[in-house]
C-alpha cells in the first residue's frame, strides 16, 4: 500500500532547547486510521503542528502525497485537512461562513452544495446561521471538523477530537470517522482515550519523549503483546499461595478467594492444564474460572514505562 | 497566486467590518463633528487662514490622515492579532499560501476600511466646510498609499504583540503623538524655526503635506519628497513583514 504521509528522522527543539521531537520516523498508509497515543508532552502535537506547517522542523523530512512540506508545501498543504486540539474559532462568525473561510484559504472555488453535504452529515445545517458562540462545545468540535473537511483532503488529522466530549457524541464522531474512512481519507487519530483507539485505529502508534516506540497493526498489536489472566475462585478462602503452587508465580485475589495466573497467549504451552491439575491436587476446590485480556490501555502503559528506565540510563 | 485564498481572507474581514457598520459609520461622522465643532468653531473663529486656506478646511486633510492612520493600523492589527489570541491563525498558517497572499488579505481589508471612513470623513466635511481638491488623482493616490502603509505598520504590530496592551501600545504612545505633531491642525511654518527642524524628522510630516497639497496646491514639503518618504515606508514594512513570514518570528514556533 503506497504511503500518504511519510516522516523520517523528524526532529523539532523548541527556541528554550527543549527536544520535542528526537529523530520520529513514521510511514502512513492512504486510506487507513492510525491512532497516534502517548502520555501528554510525548510530541503528538508538535509532530502534527509540524506536518502541517504551523510549526518549523529542525530536521528530518516530511512528505505528504509525495510532495515535500518545505520545497512543495502548496501541493502538500492543500492535502491535509487539521482538526486542533483546542477550540479555537472565532465566537462571532457563522458556521457557514467560518466553513466558507476554510475551503477559500484552501484555494477551492465556492461549493455551497458541498459545504451543505458536509455540514449535514455533522449535524450542523440547522445551526448554519448561528454564530459559534452560541454552539455547545460538542457542536464546535463538529465546526472544525467540517472546516477541515470543507476542502475535501485525503489526509486528516483529529488532534485528541473528542476531549470534553460526552459519550453519545463521542460515539458520534466515532461513526463519522469510520465514514471518513470509507469514503478515503486517510485519518490520523491522537487521544488520550484508550478505548476510542481500540474502536477506531487499523494501526497504533505509540510515541514518547519525541520518540515514535511502535508502529503496528493494532490487532497483531494486541495479539502479540497481549497477555491474559486467569482468574481461579476458589470455595475457600487462603491466607497465602500454597507452596506446591509456587512455581506459577500466582497472585492471591480479593480476600484470598481466588488465585490469579498470569500467562503469554503466544507460548507454546500455556501451563493452564498443569495448574488446574496441581490446584485440584493440592486439595483446594474450585468454584470457578475466569479469564481476562489485556487491553490496549495496559499494552501502552507497558511501553510507556519500558521507556522510561532506557531514558533515564541515557 | 492563490487569489481566492486572498479573497477569502479579505472577505472574512470585511464581514467583521460590515457586523459592525453602525459603529463603524457613526464614529467618524460623531468625531470628525466634534473636531470641527472644537477647532473649526470655537478655535478656528479666532484663526483666518493659514497659507490663504480657511481653517476650517485647512484642517480637513489633517483629520482624514488621522483618521486613516489610525483605523488602517488598529484594523490591521486587531485583525491578525485576535486569530493569534483565539488560537484560529493555526487555519492561515497550515494554508497553502505564501506570505504575500497573506498580508494582501488582511492588510487590503485594513487599507479598505480605512479608506472608507477616510471618504466618510471627507463626505461629513463637506457638510461643515466649503472645500476643493485642486489635485483629485494625487489624494486618491497619498490616500491609499497611506492607508496601505500604516495597514502593514498595524499587521506587524499585531505580529509583534503578545497581549493586548502591546497592541495598543505603539498607536497610542508612539503613532498619535506623531500624528498630533506632524501637521494635522497647523502648518509648520507657523512653528518656530527650532521647532520646525525637529519636526522635519517626524515622517508623519511629509505624508500631512503632501495630502494637503493634493487639496490646497500648497505644501510644506516638496511632494515629491512626500511620495518618496510614503513609498520608502510602504517598502520598508513590505520587507519586515515579508522576513517575518521568512524566519516565522512571532507565527511560527
Amino acid at each position: 500500500m503506497t504511503s500518504i504521509l511519510s516522516i523520517k528522522d523528524l526532529r523539532k527543539t523548541y527556541h528554550g532547547g527543549f527536544e520535542a521531537l528526537r529523530g520520529a520516523t513514521l510511514d502512513i498508509r492512504e486510506g487507513e486510521i492510525l491512532a497516534l497515543l502517548g502520555p501528554n508532552g510525548a510530541g503528538k502535537t508538535t509532530l502534527i503542528s509540524t506536518v502541517c506547517g504551523i510549526t518549523k522542523l529542525t530536521s528530518g523530512s516530511v512528505s505528504v502525497g509525495g510532495f515535500d512540506i518545505q520545497s512543495d508545501y502548496r501541493a502538500a498543504r492543500s492535502l491535509i485537512g487539521l482538526v486542533p486540539q483546542e477550540l479555537t474559532l472565532e465566537p462571532f462568525e457563522t458556521v457557514f461562513n467560518t466553513v466558507r473561510l476554510s475551503r477559500g484559504l484552501f484555494g477551492k472555488r465556492r461549493n455551497d452544495a458541498l459545504l451543505e453535504s458536509v455540514l449535514k452529515k455533522l449535524s450542523l445545517w440547522d445551526k448554519r446561521n448561528s454564530q459559534i458562540r452560541e454552539l455547545s462545545g460538542g457542536m464546535k468540535r463538529r465546526v472544525l471538523i467540517a472546516k477541515a473537511l470543507s476542502h475535501e483532503p485525503r489526509l486528516l488529522f483529529l488532534d485528541e477530537p473528542t476531549a470534553g466530549v460526552d459519550v453519545e457524541l463521542r460515539k458520534d464522531m466515532w461513526d463519522v470517522v469510520a465514514d471518513l474512512r470509507n469514503s478515503g481519507v486517510t485519518v490520523i487519530l491522537t487521544t488520550h482515550y484508550i478505548e476510542e483507539a481500540e474502536a477506531m485505529a487499523d494501526r497504533i502508534a505509540v510515541i514518547a519523549k519525541g520518540e515514535i516506540l511502535l508502529v503496528e497493526d493494532k490487532d497483531h498489536l494486541m495479539r502479540q503483546m497481549g497477555q491474559k489472566e486467569l482468574e481461579v475462585q476458589l470455595t475457600a478462602s487462603l491466607d497465602a499461595v500454597p507452596d506446591a503452587l509456587s512455581a506459577y508465580d500466582l497472585q492471591l485475589g480479593a480476600e484470598g478467594r481466588s488465585l490469579i495466573y498470569t500467562y503469554d497467549t503466544r507460548a507454546e504451552r500455556t501451563g493452564i492444564t498443569a495448574l488446574l491439575n496441581d490446584v485440584a491436587a493440592a486439595g483446594l476446590t474450585l468454584a470457578d474460572v475466569q479469564t481476562r485480556q489485556s487491553s490496549l490501555e495496559d499494552i501502552f502503559v507497558t511501553l510507556v514505562n519500558d521507556a522510561r528506565p532506557q531514558e533515564a540510563a541515557q | 497566486m492563490n487569489w481566492t485564498a486572498i479573497a477569502a481572507i479579505y472577505r472574512n474581514e470585511m464581514v467583521r467590518f460590515f457586523r459592525t457598520l453602525g459603529q463603524s459609520f457613526l464614529s467618524p461622522v460623531i468625531s470628525t463633528s466634534l473636531y470641527f465643532v472644537v477647532f473649526g468653531a470655537a478655535i478656528g473663529s479666532r484663526i483666518e487662514e493659514v497659507d490663504g486656506v480657511p481653517y476650517g478646511a485647512f484642517i480637513v486633510p489633517g483629520l482624514i490622515m488621522l483618521s486613516v492612520m489610525t483605523q488602517g493600523m488598529t484594523n490591521a492589527s486587531f485583525g491578525i492579532y485576535f486569530p493569534k489570541f483565539l488560537g484560529s491563525i493555526y487555519e492561515v498558517l497550515s494554508a497553502p499560501v505564501n506570505f504575500l497572499e497573506i498580508v494582501i488579505g488582511y492588510v487590503g481589508a485594513a487599507a479598505t476600511k480605512a479608506l472608507f471612513i477616510g471618504v466618510m470623513i471627507l463626505a461629513t466635511s463637506a457638510l461643515f466646510v466649503e472645500l476643493t481638491i485642486a489635485h483629485p488623482l494625487a489624494m486618491v493616490l497619498f490616500l491609499v498609499l497611506t492607508s496601505v502603509s500604516f495597514s502593514l505598520t498595524g499587521f506587524i504590530i499585531g505580529i509583534w504583540a503578545r497581549n493586548f496592551e502591546q497592541l495598543q501600545l505603539i498607536p497610542l504612545l508612539v503613532v498619535t503623538p506623531l500624528v498630533f505633531l506632524g501637521g494635522s491642525f497647523y502648518s509648520i511654518s507657523m512653528l518656530p524655526s527650532f521647532w520646525q527642524t525637529v519636526t522635519l524628522f517626524n515622517p508623519v510630516v511629509y505624508l500631512i503635506s503632501g495630502f494637503r497639497w493634493a487639496f490646497f496646491g500648497h505644501a510644506d514639503v516638496p511632494v515629491v519628497l512626500s511620495l518618496l518618504a510614503i513609498a520608502g515606508f510602504t517598502c520598508a514594512c513590505v520587507v519586515f513583514v515579508a522576513w517575518i513570514f521568512r524566519t516565522g518570528w512571532r507565527l511560527r514556533d
